[in-house]
């Protein structure tokens, strides 16, 4: 595959497919995915709800068992790899959840909660944790003397974010999955959290996996998007290349979809596409064909693979718009 | 204006907590005129929805009301329970951001439909069904016919929205109130939706009242717009004027701390420092001082009540707006 994001990729995903399997079904969480993240580099991941981007991020850090398909870390295939030599190279892979507040253990304390990995990766000396601790949390933007006592119920949901956001970095990992960090949060604080993972990923050298619904939150921080739908890849491209001229006719239907600040920009009617099918059963061929105004009948035999339609940019589409 | 079909009249709205009283809504006035969409637009815990509740009569027990709610001639505050249900079938409707808090899980959506059809309208069996199945086809539900048969957890999300659309517009409402009625869905359904009721609010020359977060959604799809921080408006303007000619520092603030997408990537987001104030701590000043980065002088000690600028129809909070401060 010509996926190639640079000569050597820090995280390479190849061929991935996770199923779930409900009540005797199998559900095609995600079909044949293969990705590449440059070291240093940010890559979004959009698509709308169950296409299957947690999926991908849980089944990268192997939180979830891939069917095939292989998960390649700076050169090593974390899908082989077994006990220790599994925990090292998780230390360096972090990962921050959607919802900041469940995700924090109500009954420990702050600095406990953002300790743990440290107890986790037999950190012994309490002085080496406690100055770890107190770093990352001053980096995020709280006081260690004056959080580190308290419990998550006693911060906002954009300050145990940023607590989360502490806890992830205290292993001082390389790769760090963001999914959907801020979609739980009101405008005003997701601004602050955006700038906040910017200003961490220059500090500590991060690569990032940003996962989120919200075209435009994605594009504020990544270097290239990734499309999703329903569980395959439509498209990848460099960020401002690809919202302005996609390829694919999803990527069109999202960008169009986005309600703009603008009154004078007026919605243009939305094209009665109907919803997505479901994933137990995806439509043949092109998982988008039931939505797709350009759908032909080669769309419903044939899968449409990745292919470069500018530079840096590929589409998973039969008939592209570009 | 005396000719609204609904006004709000100094609405306060208290709610008691263990931590003391919440006035979740402040000394509130809206109003709405018949066929015309308002926008209120307001983070989370602003009052937004507890105003919507307020014009609904539909607050939690223990909420204490004060103030006015005039909708088409009568205050809806003095109006019985069983005078008020009719209200709210008939003239007045709502659709909610989770669909099931208005359906009906163990009713078929036909059922639902039609009873609620019945109830409110003198249609017979038939009339009522014929009914149902053209407003399911009307809020864009394939093989309405059969779909009547079917139970709201057999439907996606987004189908059951449009279900509870039809619900709601069943009965040839005067207002419509939408509380966040597309915050729950994808993108792509989101404008589906929203498109869905612009229509039918066209179309039915009824009024409509949009709740949201995004300043994205009230855009092209209102006649005004409120903005809510910490119970309070703290402006309101026609809509084309408020975009044109933001005066609140907040709503400024809002709207540029959105990413957009005509930036480019990695462009620092112009943040809002800090949070909103406690809402049972009230502020004895603006409530958005301690944030707003043009707070000066009596700022902190003195709040600011909405007044006019140069067209009596633009109103805002502010000691020290915007515009005159780029120009003075
Ligand atoms: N633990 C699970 N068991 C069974 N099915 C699951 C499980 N987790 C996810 N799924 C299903 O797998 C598909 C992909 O889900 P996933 O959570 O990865 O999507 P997503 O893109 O992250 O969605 P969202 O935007 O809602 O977070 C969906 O159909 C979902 O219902
Ligand atoms: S392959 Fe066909 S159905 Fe799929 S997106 Fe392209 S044109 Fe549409
Ligand atoms: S009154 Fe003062 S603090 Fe409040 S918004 Fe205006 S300038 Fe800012
Ligand atoms: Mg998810």
């Amino acid at each position: 595959m010509m996926l190639q994001a640079a000569p050597n990729p820090l995280m390479k995903v190849e061929n991935l497919v996770v199923e779930y399997s409900v009540g005797g079904k199998t559900i095609h969480a995600v079909s044949d995915v293969s990705l590449e993240i440059a070291r240093g580099e940010t890559l979004g991941l959009v698509g709308e709800s169950g296409c299957g981007k947690s999926t991908l991020g849980r089944a990268v850090l192997q939180l979830r068992q891939a069917v095939s398909g292989k998960v390649l870390f700076d050169g090593h295939d974390l899908t082989t790899l077994k006990g220790e030599a599994l925990r090292q190279m998780r230390r360096r892979v972090q990962l921050i959840f959607q919802d900041p507040i469940a995700s924090l253990n109500p009954r420990r304390r702050i600095g406990d909660i953002v300790a743990e990995p440290l107890v986790i990766a037999g950190v012994k000396d309490p002085d080496e944790r406690r100055r770890r601790v107190a770093e990352v949390l001053s980096a995020v933007g709280l006081d260690p003397t004056l959080v580190s006592g308290r419990l998550p119920h006693e911060f906002s949901g954009g300050q145990c974010q940023r607590i989360c956001i502490a806890r992830s970095l205290v292993l001082n990992p390389e790769f760090v999955i963001c999914d959907e960090p801020v979609s739980a949060l009101d405008v005003s604080i997701r601004a602050q959290i955006l700038n906040l993972l910017e200003e961490m990923k220059a500090r500590y050298g991060l690569t990032l996996l940003f996962i989120a619904h919200d075209l435009a939150v994605v594009k504020a921080v990544s270097d290239r998007v990734a499309v999703m739908y329903l569980g395959r890849l439509c498209e990848v491209g460099p960020s401002e290349q690809l919202f302005a001229r996609p390829a694919h006719p999803y990527t069109a239907l999202l960008i169009e979809a986005i309600p703009v600040p603008d009154p004078d920009v007026r919605p243009t009617q939305s094209v009665p596409v109907g919803e997505p099918p479901s994933p137990i059963a995806p439509p043949s061929g092109c998982r988008f064909r039931t939505r797709c105004p350009r759908a032909d009948a080669r769309c419903a035999s044939e899968v449409p693979e990745l292919r470069l339609v500018a530079t840096g940019q590929f589409a998973a589409c039969h008939h592209p718009l570009i | 204006m005396s000719s609204a079909l609904l006004s709000v009249e100094n609405a306060v709205v208290d709610l008691p907590t263990p931590r003391g009283n919440l006035r979740a809504v402040d000394h509130v006035d809206l109003a709405v005129g018949a066929g015309r969409t308002l926008g209120i637009v307001g983070e989370s815990g602003c009052g937004k929805t507890m105003l919507s509740r307020a014009v609904l009569q539909l607050l939690p027990k223990k909420a204490k009301l004060s103030g006015r709610v005039m909708f088409d001639g009568q205050d809806l505050t003095t109006l019985s329970a069983e005078k008020l249900r009719k209200l709210r079938g008939r003239s007045l409707a709502v659709v909610f951001q989770d669909p099931m808090t208005s359906l009906n899980p163990v009713l078929t959506i036909g059922t639902q439909l039609i009873e609620t059809i019945q109830e409110h309208l003198e249609l017979d069996l038939a009339e009522a069904r014929q009914r149902s199945i053209e407003l399911l086809a009307a809020v864009g539900i394939p093989a309405p016919e059969q779909r009547l048969a079917q139970y709201p957890h057999q439907l996606s999300g987004g189908m059951r929205q449009r279900v509870a659309i039809a619900v709601a517009l069943s009965c040839e409402p005067k207002l419509l109130i939408a509380d966040e009625p597309t915050t729950a869905l994808d993108v792509t359904i989101q404008a589906q939706i929203l498109d869905l009721l612009a229509r039918e609010q066209q179309r039915r020359h009824m009024a409509m009242i949009i709740i949201t977060h995004d300043l994205g959604v009230v855009a092209g799809r209102t006649d005004e717009v409120a903005v809510m921080y910490a119970g309070r408006v703290v402006e309101r303007a026609p809509t084309p004027a408020l975009f044109k000619q933001m005066r609140m520092p907040y709503t400024e603030a809002l709207l540029a701390a959105l990413p957009k997408l005509d930036v480019a990537p990695h462009t620092p987001l112009p943040a809002i420092s800090g949070r909103p104030p406690d809402p049972t701590r009230p502020l004895k000043g603006c409530s958005f001082s301690p944030r707003c980065r043009y707070s000066a002088g009596r700022c902190a000690s003195e709040k600011p009540q909405l007044c006019s600028a140069e067209t009596p129809e633009h109103l805002y909070a502010c000691f020290h707006p915007i515009a005159a401060r780029v120009g003075a």
